[in-house]
């Protein structure tokens, strides 16, 4: 049986995440802790940010989840420490469109590993799963902004 | 009971999915709904579509009737005393919020208790906090054993005088555990409680007795024994409903309306506020008509073979945990290795196998477990050995699939 289909979901550099996520575990300096879970499954992120002078100076992130929940919560951490609170919204809009199949130009911005997670779009069952990290840091950034 | 003559009257499950032939192993979430119960509700509407209870017209009369008609076959199928103690609602969840919104606010109150399970799906748990919290009563959980069975000593221990309510599922959607309910009702009527049951995953598969099991409230859904979405049951016996308030109001459930009162009409329909579930319930009719054709205790003994299968095969996986009692109803929850139940359930997706995955609805129960979530397949009169083969490749195939991660 051929699993060539899968493939394009469960990319070699997903299962590198899943396998050996980075940036996991949690801040002693962080300002900022958000916990989102996926109710209709049981995945669960808590995302442990500092943010200072509009900078994601540091993010770690625990959790519970898939291999896609999990490896996009890593390529997340990945993608947005060290970047400007701005660049890290555009990279998650532009994740958010990359969900739903549309291609977006994000310009010079580095989008470390997260490019891997575009098969998911072909599974949607799946998105939810991949989005997870990214709704919290979200959620996180914009709730930092208004305090 | 002929399993392939079964299937002919499934057409939906005669199709390929992602380039193979469909596996449905999820009937505890929905089941699949045979011709007769498609053809009901499609000769309803192209011939018989109308309100019910008001107008004088030919095909409302025809719409009363088989509304009307199918409450019966539910009196008959459950063996309840009388079609006044048959509620139509939407589905189980309905139900058990039925009566924890009006039989358990109008009857609690401070240091009473409600007992219920760890095993609970959601909805036979969440309605009950709330009428806790409303009433000022106390929740309080039966201890499970360590198969996920319950000891009557525990329920002898567990329920006292201040208990006014023990709500318990017939069967667990997660472990398969099948409840010893007759037993248990006893000893909650010993202690002046009564006993709410959730028979979401019993009355599909196994023939209700409600004046043999003695509760004196009965739940479960039509679309997990073959019958619609969105229509459902509550039975409670006559006295029981006969003093309790309605929780809608509105149409179709008054006697008189007054400037600033109403009055109700009769049990059942006192309950049944606005334009009932016609469709469903004429659905559901045909459902039980279809399944007692066959036979429950057919059904029952041909479902309790394949379980065995299943169980036998699934335990020749290598790093596949099973969950729950060695006697059980027909679904398996399991965990294979540590790959996530939704990678599992992806995998298995696409060589046609439709399994479930995540948490169930059973928080408290997967703490119980120490899983985060599970994976689950479950069975009905309409599969097969060879789909139990079909999964136990999908899963070897799977954990292939995973084999540099775990």
């Amino acid at each position: 049986m051929s699993f060539s289909n899968l493939d394009t979901l469960y990319r070699q550099v997903i299962m590198d995440h899943y396998k050996h996520p980075r940036n996991r575990g949690v801040l002693d300096n962080s300002d900022l802790i958000v916990e989102m879970n996926n109710p209709s499954c049981g995945d669960r992120i808590m995302l442990h940010l500092h943010v200072a002078d509009g900078e994601i100076k540091d993010v770690k992130f625990e959790g519970e989840g898939c291999s896609i929940s999990m490896a996009s919560a890593s390529m997340m951490t990945q993608a947005v420490k060290g970047k400007k609170v701005s660049d890290a919204l555009s990279i998650s809009s532009y994740f958010s469109k990359m969900m739903i199949g549309e291609e977006v130009d994000v310009g010079n911005l580095d989008l470390a590993d997260i490019q891997a997670l575009q098969g998911v779009s072909k599974f949607p069952a799946r998105i939810r799963c991949a989005t997870l990290a990214w709704e919290a840091l979200e959620k996180g950034v914009n709730h930092n902004d208004k305090s | 009971m002929d399993v392939r003559s079964v299937r002919e009257q499934f057409p939906i499950l005669h199709q390929q999915v992602n380039g193979h032939d469909l596996v449905y192993l999820d009937s505890t979430a929905t089941s699949q709904k045979p011709l007769p119960v498609l053809e009901a509700v499609d000769e309803y509407y192209r011939k018989h579509n109308s309100n019910v209870h008001r107008g004088v017209h030919t095909l409302g009369t025809r719409a009363t009737d088989l509304y009307e008609g199918a409450r019966e076959k539910v009196r008959a199928h459950i063996n309840a005393k009388s079609t006044a103690e048959i509620i139509f609602t939407r589905g189980t969840t309905a139900s058990l919020n039925l009566v924890a919104q009006s039989y358990a606010r109008q009857n609690l109150k401070e240091g009473d208790e409600i007992v219920i399970t760890p095993m609970e799906h959601h909805s036979n748990i969440i309605p009950w906090q709330q009428a806790a919290k409303f009433t000022g009563a106390t929740l309080t959980y039966l201890p499970l054993q360590e198969d996920g069975t319950i000891s009557l000593e525990d329920v002898k221990q567990t329920i006292t005088t201040n208990t006014k309510i023990v709500a318990i599922t017939h069967v667990s959607n997660v472990l398969g555990t099948i409840n010893p309910i007759k037993e248990i009702a006893k000893i909650a009527h010993e202690h002046g409680a009564v006993i709410v049951v959730d028979g979401a995953q019993a009355a599909p598969h196994s023939q209700i007795d409600v004046q043999d099991l003695d509760c004196d409230f009965y739940a479960f859904s039509g679309h997990k024994m073959c019958a619609p979405t969105g229509i459902g049951v509550l039975y409670g016996k006559q006295e029981l409903l006969e003093n309790m308030e309605p929780i809608e109001f509105g149409g179709e459930m008054i006697d008189f309306v007054y400037s600033h009162d109403a009055t109700w009409k009769d049990l059942p329909w006192k309950f049944e506020g606005g334009t009932p579930i016609i469709a469903g319930a004429i659905g559901l009719g045909a459902a039980i008509d279809f399944l007692n054709e066959i036979g429950m205790e057919q059904i029952e003994a041909y479902e309790n073979k394949l379980i065995s299968y299943a169980l036998e095969r699934l335990s020749e996986i290598e790093g596949l945990t099973i969950y729950g009692p060695k006697e059980r109803a027909a679904l398996i929850t399991f965990n294979l290795d540590s790959i996530h139940p939704h990678d599992v359930s992806t995998v298995l997706d696409s060589q046609g196998i439709a399994i479930r995955a995540g948490h169930h609805c059973a928080q408290p129960l997967m703490k119980w477990l120490d899983v985060v979530a599970t994976a689950r397949a479950s069975f009905y009169l309409y599969n097969t050995k060879e789909e139990v083969d079909r999964l136990v490749d999908g899963l070897i195939k799977t954990k292939e699939y995973f084999r540099h991660v775990i």
